[in-house]
């Protein structure tokens, strides 16, 4: 059982810690300008010179793994519905992390998202 | 239509076909293995040698590795709030493609659930994509 929620919280916090990092390599790189394969290759390149990625890319990487540990043991209809608190925490590290401002609509959204997703996840 | 607008939305495009492609095939190929053991080591190894030698899990992989270029193309733009939310529209795929290719039954439930985060994603859609400042 310990080993579960050990799992759980590798997979939502530092999984989605490790997306807000990519969110921030992001930022550094500036924007892509146009939709071509050159400009975003020569994006992503600049990309992984930067520490923040290599970070997020290592807290994916131990998301993931906990991930396949603990599907091979736990049915997904068991352990999808708890990853939807991600929206949550990923809009709180929005605002504390990367500066986003997010409105009441925004908010409303994400609440929203998070029921869909439980919704569709107990629905299996 | 503005173009940080459609760059956002035919990023989460991609993000929407290929992450829940992806988790399919990796959710295939890890029950083809079975249980995996974290003790003793070598049933550890033995249980990710047999996974990484089958060909669904390098699609799957392959899958994801587009889903995480776009996500990362995606975040160059547009808010991380914006982006993960909106990427959640992944579920109605899913749905469609249980029923279209799949031909599997999917519950009233769940096209409820769809139908919640269609609403869910519709305000975020509301909101400007991006709230911060690009750096010089």
């Amino acid at each position: 059982m310990t080993l579960e929620y050990v799992l759980f919280i590798l997979i939502i916090v530092v999984g989605t810690a490790g997306e807000l990092c990519l969110g921030r390599a992001m930022r550094e790189t500036g924007e892509l300008e146009r939709l071509r394969l050159s400009d975003a290759f020569s994006l992503l390149g600049r990309a992984l010179r930067l520490k923040w990625i290599w970070i997020g890319v290592a807290m994916m990487a131990t998301a993931f793994f906990s991930l396949v540990t603990l599907l091979s043991f736990e049915d997904v209809s068991f352990v999808v519905p708890v990853t939807a608190l991600s929206y949550l925490v990923g809009a709180v590290g929005g605002i504390f992390f990367l500066g986003e401002r997010v409105s009441w609509q925004r908010w409303l959204g994400i609440g929203l998202v998070c029921i869909g997703v439980t919704m569709v996840v107990i629905s299996r | 239509m503005h173009t940080l607008h459609l760059k956002t939305y035919l990023l989460i495009g991609m993000m929407i076909i290929t992450g829940p492609v992806g988790n399919l095939l990796l959710a295939k190929s890890t029950k083809q293995v079975g249980e995996i053991k974290v003790w003793p080591l070598s049933e550890l190894v033995g249980a990710f040698v047999r996974i990484f030698s089958s060909f669904t899990i390098w699609a799957g992989i392959s899958c994801l590795i587009a889903f995480i270029i776009a996500y990362m193309l995606a975040l160059s733009i547009a808010d991380y709030s914006f982006v993960q939310p909106a990427a959640a529209l992944g579920y109605a795929v899913i749905g469609v493609l249980g029923v279209l290719v799949l031909h599997e039954k999917v519950t009233l439930l769940h096209w409820a659930g769809i139908v919640v985060i269609c609403l869910g994603v519709s305000f975020i859609r509301n909101t400007h994509p991006r709230t911060t400042e690009t750096p010089d």
